[in-house]
């Protein structure tokens, strides 16, 4: 069989044997509807309130603070359209940033057509946004700040304390995606001051089709889902029973976990880097290398396109990403890559490979091994070299 | 491998006729590594005909494996044979590339056709089938974007 190595980890994860064992009896056995009066009903309910309290733990909130979506997208959707919709008695402005999840991008574009003002903040040339640049963009009808945790594409890790801090000061709630860092970086919603913050099970080795948001308590936000009164009259619809379950055993493990796997993909990201570094010429690890999830690395090899170099690795058994134009539907390159400034021909060569619990040194050594014949293959098809140069004007 | 068919996987990973021609009659470039691809290719002409045909192309899978499809093709045709090549036979000949990528088959048509035009402008040539085409046509949209579909 040919070897598979997966290193997109931030696209999503495997479920963890422990977290699918637990999820299995409640698809079969104990598939009482949580609502239900019953006793079966009533283990259901037990079975939702014991995930709500693993995932609490994780991180640093009230149990009664957590109200379980269908994914991290429904969360940030919730959020941000809700919390700007009910206080638009104060006022229609909203800040977010350049480098957000498309989750929280076209929900703040939807909010622009229904009258809101949006500002998108820069970030610096590492990613990151400027907390002084928050503070002057707030203005008297600023309701709403959301900024992501930590970023997909390039792995930085936000200010949040600080930017929290600030939308404090000027009473405005403050959301932040935190799909990416959950179970990668020690998060104490309440020590950082954290208003609304949406999570999703599937980066953290358990199920797809699960997320949450994270309330602060006294935080008045309506409701996006009207129906039987689930999720405390938060959220209807019947819950996903596996799902949370899954996503509560995921979380537990994670907690427990945190240090070592902080650690250990760290030191295994850090290894690829410099093997990278010292053994491929022509090539740049995009955002900051100190502030950022353990597993991410972002590398541009220059004068290759990211597709034609995800293919070949593929053919090779491994999986990564790219922000390349020629991967998205949309053919147009990473906004979040973009937003660095960083020319469109550099983002085009853009990989992203994401380690994650099951990633071995054996498999780096491979991939890299992969990835030194796969770059010198395409670098002697292309137009471009270092020697001629990028020719962009020169083209016709 | 559900992106790509078989042939487009084939010619991408052992692409034919990789490279410059030392001494070609004829050169073309298209595309733009600021739009995601670049095609550029050089031609030998003997009597009129077609007789070798490099490319270098910067560029996603598809991109390539037209490139190499697409200077197949052109090797052993006479230059107004060459010119009735279109985007559509580069694609047949692949077996299709999916809907978003079919530019990328249109980037090769292009470049070939800039290569002959260079060859016709050096060695005072007219062939019916350049009229009309400007390779210099879409030069001005490299400062303003990449407009996929109309490669």
């Amino acid at each position: 069989m040919k070897r598979q190595v997966y290193l997109d980890y931030s696209a999503t994860t495997p479920v963890k044997d422990e977290v699918l064992e637990k999820m299995i009896p409640y698809f079969t056995q104990s598939f009482g509807n949580p609502s239900s009066l019953y006793t079966i009903g009533q283990n259901s309910k037990q079975a939702i309130e014991e995930a709500r309290e693993q995932l609490a733990a994780l991180i640093g909130a009230d149990p009664k603070e957590i109200f379980f979506t269908s994914s991290g997208t429904e969360a940030d959707n919730w959020a941000v359209i809700e919390a700007a919709e009910s206080r638009k008695g104060k006022g229609s402005h909203i800040i977010t940033s350049k480098i957000e999840h498309h989750a929280l991008l076209h929900s703040a574009e939807y909010l622009e057509k229904r009258g809101f003002d949006v500002t998108y903040l820069d970030v610096d040339s590492q990613g990151f946004v400027d907390p002084a640049a928050l503070e002057a963009a707030i203005t008297e009808r600023t309701t709403l700040i959301s900024i992501m945790f930590a970023n997909n594409e390039i792995g930085t890790i936000e200010p949040i304390a600080e930017l929290a801090a600030i939308a404090k000061k000027h009473n405005v709630v403050f959301h932040t995606d935190a799909v990416q860092a959950l179970g990668n970086v020690p998060i104490d919603a309440h020590a950082l001051g954290i208003d609304l913050m949406s999570v999703s099970a599937h980066k953290i080795y358990g199920p797809k089709g699960v997320g949450a948001l994270y309330i602060r308590k006294g935080l008045p936000l309506p409701s996006h889902m009207h129906g039987g009164g689930q999720e405390s009259k938060k959220r209807s619809g019947t819950e996903n029973l596996p799902g949370i379950v899954g996503f509560g055993k995921a979380a537990e493990l994670a907690r427990e976990g945190l240090a070592e796997h902080i650690e250990q993909v760290t030191a295994l990201r850090n290894y690829f880097i410099n093997r990278v570094r010292a053994e491929i010429p022509d090539i740049h690890v995009n955002g900051d290398i100190e502030r950022r999830l353990p597993g991410n690395a972002n590398i541009t090899f220059e004068f290759i396109e990211g597709e034609a170099l995800l293919l070949l690795m593929d053919l090779d058994g491994i999986c990564i990403s790219t922000g390349s134009a020629c991967s998205s539907a949309s053919l147009t390159p990473s906004h979040v890559l973009t937003a660095l400034g960083m020319p469109a021909e550099i983002i085009h060569g853009s990989i992203r490979f994401t380690i994650g619990d099951f990633t071995t040194k054996d498999d780096l050594d491979y991939t890299i091994e992969r990835l030194i014949h796969n770059v010198e293959k395409l670098r002697g098809i292309s137009s471009v070299s270092k020697e001629k140069g990028w020719q962009i004007y020169g083209a016709v | 491998m559900a992106l790509y068919n078989e042939t487009v996987i084939s010619h991408f990973t052992n692409p034919h006729n990789v490279g410059e021609l030392l001494e070609p009659d004829g050169e073309g470039t298209y595309g733009s590594p600021v739009c995601g691809d670049m095609m550029k290719i050089s031609i030998k002409v003997e009597n009129d005909v077609i007789v070798d045909a490099k490319f270098k192309t910067f560029g996603c899978g598809s991109a390539i494996a037209s490139s190499s499809v697409a200077t197949d093709m052109i090797i052993g045709k006479t230059i107004e044979e060459a010119l009735n090549v279109t985007n559509k036979d580069v694609l047949d000949e692949l077996g299709g590339l999916p809907a978003i990528k079919v530019h990328c088959s249109v980037l090769a048509d292009h470049a070939i056709r800039s290569a002959i035009y260079d060859y016709a402008q050096k060695h005072g040539k007219h062939y019916a089938g350049l009229d009309g085409f400007d390779p210099h046509a879409d030069a001005d949209d490299h400062n303003h974007g990449c407009d996929m579909e109309n490669h």
